[in-house]
């Protein structure tokens, strides 16, 4: 492991300037990814993800191991690794373009497109109310959770449609400090 | 029974030893011989020993009572703090009645008996991967911390000395720096007695409890090195000396951490073996560690290191040999001894402090140590922070920082080792040691009281007033749960390539010695689960989990906790006496989202929204960062987090069997027999007559068999292509298309374990999807829990059902009934 890890992956520059990060963290990053992939296949598989022990133990582990691996694909390799992670760059004190993906638009977004199942731009009531059923201890009777999730949906959808686009989402969340909830100092 | 009356008996019971112990020393030797055969006779003396030490536990043990007894007073009042005033009233009475101090905390008691409970109970149950991830932070402050801290006391204390406002002692540099090295260490026991009442960050807390313990070796060394020295004489102190000095502090904390951990070794060893005595095998784990403890003492290594590592690195091995039985006596055991020994310590302190005899009161030096110690603590912790901040993926924060200066604890081991001092050598040692008590007392009682406050307000003052909505509840917490995981997948909590290689070493050659053969087969089993996801043992890992841990898991099926929480009718009065009964339970500790509860309850009148935030409040998942209450001296944690890790475990586990078979199965049309394996094998498993089509399996037994001896692979989803095709018939089309229907469902619908198809189970459990696809209630997980392996018990568990759709798991349980009995899946398998 040790030769591989010092050789820098292809197009290092590029990936630096499309999603931010330092090459230092790259680098760092890539380390991250051949550790992770455990068979030296050179990309990761969801097995490879789902076999960290404090993952099986997080309600949305599925949820955010499919962000790594969109549209049912089975292999990610280090540029999407990298893309992802991007998003949980510190925004502040960095310079930060608006769109850029660490903005904490684009994290809210990344949220956003963890709720959606679909893929429609909306969160339906069915989708919150899935996602509010895993974050949730198993004794919660169903119409309690129902109630709460429609109670959300009520409370942040301001256009009356019965479900959240993207605006009602970061509406409901402003208040909360998304930057520094979602991001990780290795990637500063 | 309220507390006048209960104070009233304390008193009286407090008498008692104290009238005893007079009595021993006053009462006249009989020495005229007896006239005639005594029937019964007060044989005072014979048990005069033992009587009094089990009094004064009794009575320390039943102040802990009479302390709880008042809710609010513990709430602001640290135990630790009353313990040491009932000291003090107690030491006051002895010293009424008889002008003498019999009773004080010698440093032979304390530190052979009262002292390695505790520490051992520290190290036990450390939770090991956090003490290792920031253990170069707490060497960090244990080693230069602590030298920092008596250096400048020391130094300083001089200095002032030298400018005469202190009067006259008889005091040199030397003695000056031994006292600022006794001074210096912060104490583990004062600091868990405090920070238990106050709960910060794990980072936080690992870093000053991991403090508390390590820096006993800098203290044992600095304390040996000064008293040395002084006895030599400060002429005859050369470089020589001090490098010896320097060389002494490498080889007792490394020797003692030796001695801990060849101990360590030895009782998992021995643990292996225990198998036919369980009865005794929890006394093992006490005998050994204390044998490590007093064999350090004995080579004048650092004792309090030694039996730390001993429990650091017994607890894997010995937790996973030794009977369920056995390990909860081991924790409740240890815990009593440790909650009893600290209580005992501190209850001792208020008994020593009243002796006048060594009351020597010096103004000036007892003021000036104080400020010392708390400025310099302060600026070596800033000093500290800032540097360590450069290397640490999780930075300390100023919030942290205050917690940390001002947590930092003086208590019994100062004390001790300044009431070991000879008079001889050291002249002002009772300076020492008043001050010495008053520094204790000043950091236990004040800092104690009024760290809680503290931190309340700082936490207070950076997070926002207005309280939360729901929106932000809700996604607040799914944001914390993501950023655990992406920690996770990015590798930023731990070393993780250290840890890597430790646990390769420990799983080729640590556990095959010291971890029973079961034990070893069971966790390598979860380790396969983990990277193999191979569908048997993940399967067997469920099973055996929900057996094993089925204590906590399996709660009863009662009403009972439905009651608490009558979500189905919010009645206004239920809701608020379920919300109040909720504050009433948290009011112990600081609990910030309780008292956020608090207001909104005030301020909002809306019971529908006190019920939706109550429900949130109370069983939203805890992500990772919230804080595990780690460490209790006081309780066992049978933490809500197990319950939790396991349901979400589970949950995972399914839905990783099932959408691992749906990329086998959806994706490619001709895996359909993998599914069948896989499902007949999960049948086997689960042992249920149930199935889709009851006809076909009793068509291919055989080919059950066969299936069963086929091992395919199942880790690699792209290498699929080596299966051999089975010939089971049109059948096993009609279930595949079946199954396939099944596993379509569960994406679009609500995903509610509760109801969601299970891997292994649901494709029996939902036996006519033809019929209805979300409507079919599946029992609860907890229902499927208690299914028993053999078909037989089935109809007995109609009245187990925990859904809330009640009659229709009544019949799902009728429902195998009528599917034909020749099939037995489990008789030949696993």
């Amino acid at each position: 492991m040790g030769a591989a890890a010092a050789r820098p992956p292809p197009g290092l520059g590029a990936l630096s300037d499309e999603t931010g990060l330092s090459p230092a963290a790259l680098m760092r990053l890539h380390e991250r990814f051949q550790a992770l992939d455990r068979d030296d296949k050179g990309h990761l598989s969801p097995a490879d993800l789902q076999a960290l022990e404090g993952l099986a133990l997080n309600p949305l582990c599925e949820r955010i191991v499919g962000a790594f691996f969109p549209a049912g694909a089975q292999r990610a390799d280090f540029p999407t690794f990298a893309r992802v992670l991007a998003h949980f760059r510190p925004a502040e004190g960095a310079p930060c373009e608006p769109g850029g993906p660490s903005s904490p638009g684009s994290k809210l977004r990344f949220v956003f497109e963890l709720y959606d199942l679909d893929g429609d731009g909306q969160i339906s009531y069915r989708e919150l109310l899935q996602v509010l059923r895993l974050m949730v201890g198993l004794e919660v009777p169903d119409e309690a959770l129902a109630a709460v999730a429609a109670r959300a949906l009520r409370e942040a959808d301001r256009s009356g449609r019965g479900t959240l686009c993207f605006e009602d989402f970061a509406k409901a969340v402003e208040r909360l400090d998304v930057d520094r909830r979602m991001s990780i100092w290795m990637l500063k | 029974m309220g507390p006048a009356p209960c104070l009233g008996l304390l008193l009286g019971l407090l008498a008692l030893p104290a009238t005893l112990g007079q009595r021993s020393s006053g009462s006249p030797i009989n020495s005229s011989q007896p006239q005639s055969f005594a029937i019964v006779s007060f044989k005072w003396n014979h048990v005069k020993d033992p009587y009094i030490i089990t009094l004064w536990i009794l009575v320390a043990s039943l102040a802990k009572i009479v302390f709880h007894l008042s809710h609010k007073v513990t709430r602001v009042v640290p135990e630790s703090a009353l313990l040491i005033v009932l000291g003090l009233f107690l030491g006051g009475i002895v010293w009424a009645a008889d002008h003498i101090a019999s009773f004080t905390l010698t440093p032979n008691v304390f530190f052979f008996y009262l002292l390695p409970p505790i520490v051992l109970d520290a190290g036990y149950f450390m939770p090991n991967r956090l003490f290792f991830g920031n253990l170069g932070s707490i060497l960090l402050y244990a080693v230069i911390g602590t030298v920092w801290n008596a250096a400048t006391t020391g130094l300083s204390l001089y200095g002032v000395y030298l400018t005469g406002i202190m009067g006259h002692l008889d005091i040199g540099l030397l003695d000056f720096l031994l006292f600022g090295s006794l001074i210096a260490a912060v104490d583990p026991v004062a600091v868990l007695a405090v920070f238990e009442e106050v709960h910060v960050n794990e980072v936080l807390f690992i870093i000053v409890f991991g403090e508390s313990l390590l820096n006993d070796a800098v203290t044992v060394v600095l304390y040996n090195v000064f008293e040395s020295f002084v006895a030599i004489g400060p002429e005859n102190v050369t470089g020589i000396e001090c490098a010896k000095g320097i060389v002494s502090f490498f080889v007792v904390s490394l020797g003692g951490t030796l001695v801990g951990i060849f101990f360590a070794f030895l009782l998992s060893l021995v643990s292996r073996f225990t198998k036919h005595v369980r009865i005794i095998e929890p006394g093992f784990v006490f005998i050994i560690s204390y044998l490590s403890y007093l064999t350090a003492e004995m080579l004048s290594l650092s004792a309090i290191l030694a039996i730390t590592f001993c429990g650091i690195c017994c607890q894997k091995y010995v937790k996973a040999n030794i009977s369920e039985q056995s390990s909860t006596t081991v924790r409740y055991t240890m815990k009593m001894l440790a909650s009893g020994a600290e209580t005992i310590i501190f209850m001792f302190l208020g008994i020593s402090a009243v002796n006048p005899e060594i009351w020597t009161w010096n103004t000036a030096f007892i003021l000036l140590t104080l400020v010392f110690i708390s400025v310099y603590r302060v600026i070596g912790v800033v000093l500290q922070t800032w540097i360590l901040n450069h290397y640490r993926m999780v930075q300390l924060e100023i919030i942290d920082q205050v917690v940390m200066s001002y947590g930092g604890l003086r208590g019994a081991v100062a004390f001790a080792l300044v009431a070991l001092l000879d008079m001889n050598k050291v002249k002002e040692r009772n300076l020492f040691v008043s001050t010495t008590i008053i520094v204790v007392f000043f950091t236990v009682i004040f800092q104690g009281l009024t760290i809680k406050p503290l931190v309340q307000w700082l936490k207070v003052k950076k997070t926002e007033h207005r309280e939360p909505k729901l929106n932000e509840k809700l996604h607040g917490r799914a944001f914390d749960h993501i950023l655990s995981a992406i920690e996770d997948i990015s590798g930023q909590i731990g070393h993780n390539y250290l840890r890597d290689k430790w646990s390769n070493f420990d799983r080729k050659f640590l556990s095959k010695i010291l971890m029973r053969r079961s034990a070893q087969k069971s966790r390598d089993q979860i380790l396969n689960v983990f990277h193999e996801l191979n569908l048997k043992d993940a399967i067997t890992y469920v099973a055996e989990g929900e057996r094993r841990g089925s204590l906590a898991f399996i709660r009863s099926p009662s009403t009972d906790n439905m009651v608490n929480v009558d979500f189905s009718t919010p009645r206004p009065s239920t809701v608020e006496s379920s919300v109040s009964y909720l504050l009433r339970e948290k009011a112990g500790p600081v609990c910030l989202d309780m008292q956020a509860l608090e207001q909104r309850r005030k301020s909002i009148r809306d019971t529908e929204d006190t019920v939706t935030h109550h429900t949130l409040q109370q069983y939203l998942y805890k992500p990772r960062q919230e804080h595990k209450h780690l460490y209790s001296r006081h309780e066992i944690m049978h933490n809500e987090d197990e319950k939790q890790d396991k349901e979400i475990f589970h949950r995972t586990m399914r839905k990783r069997l099932e959408s691992f078979k749906s990329t086998k199965l959806g994706i490619n049309h001709s895996k359909k027999l993998n599914k069948i394996h896989k499902r007949d094998r999960g049948q086997k498993r689960r042992n249920s007559s149930v199935i889709p089509n009851g006809k076909i399996p009793s068509e291919n037994p055989v080919q059950d068999f066969a299936l069963k001896e086929k091992d395919l692979e199942f880790s690699e989803p792209e290498d699929s292509n080596d299966y051999e095709t089975l010939h089971l018939g049109k059948g096993v089309d009609f279930l595949a298309d079946v199954t396939k229907q099944n596993f379509t469902d569960t994406p679009s619908g609500i995903d509610n374990p509760v109801f969601s198809a299970d891997d292994g189970q649901s494709v029996y459990m939902k036996f006519s999807p033809w019929l209805s696809s979300e409507d079919t209630v599946v029992p609860s997980q907890r229902a499927r829990v208690q299914i028993p392996y053999s078909p037989n018990n089935f109809r007995r568990l109609t009245p187990f059902r925990l859904s809330n759709k009640s009659i229709d798991s009544f019949l799902q349980a009728d429902g195998p009934e009528d599917r034909p009995r020749s099939f037995l899946p489990e008789s030949t398998h696993m």
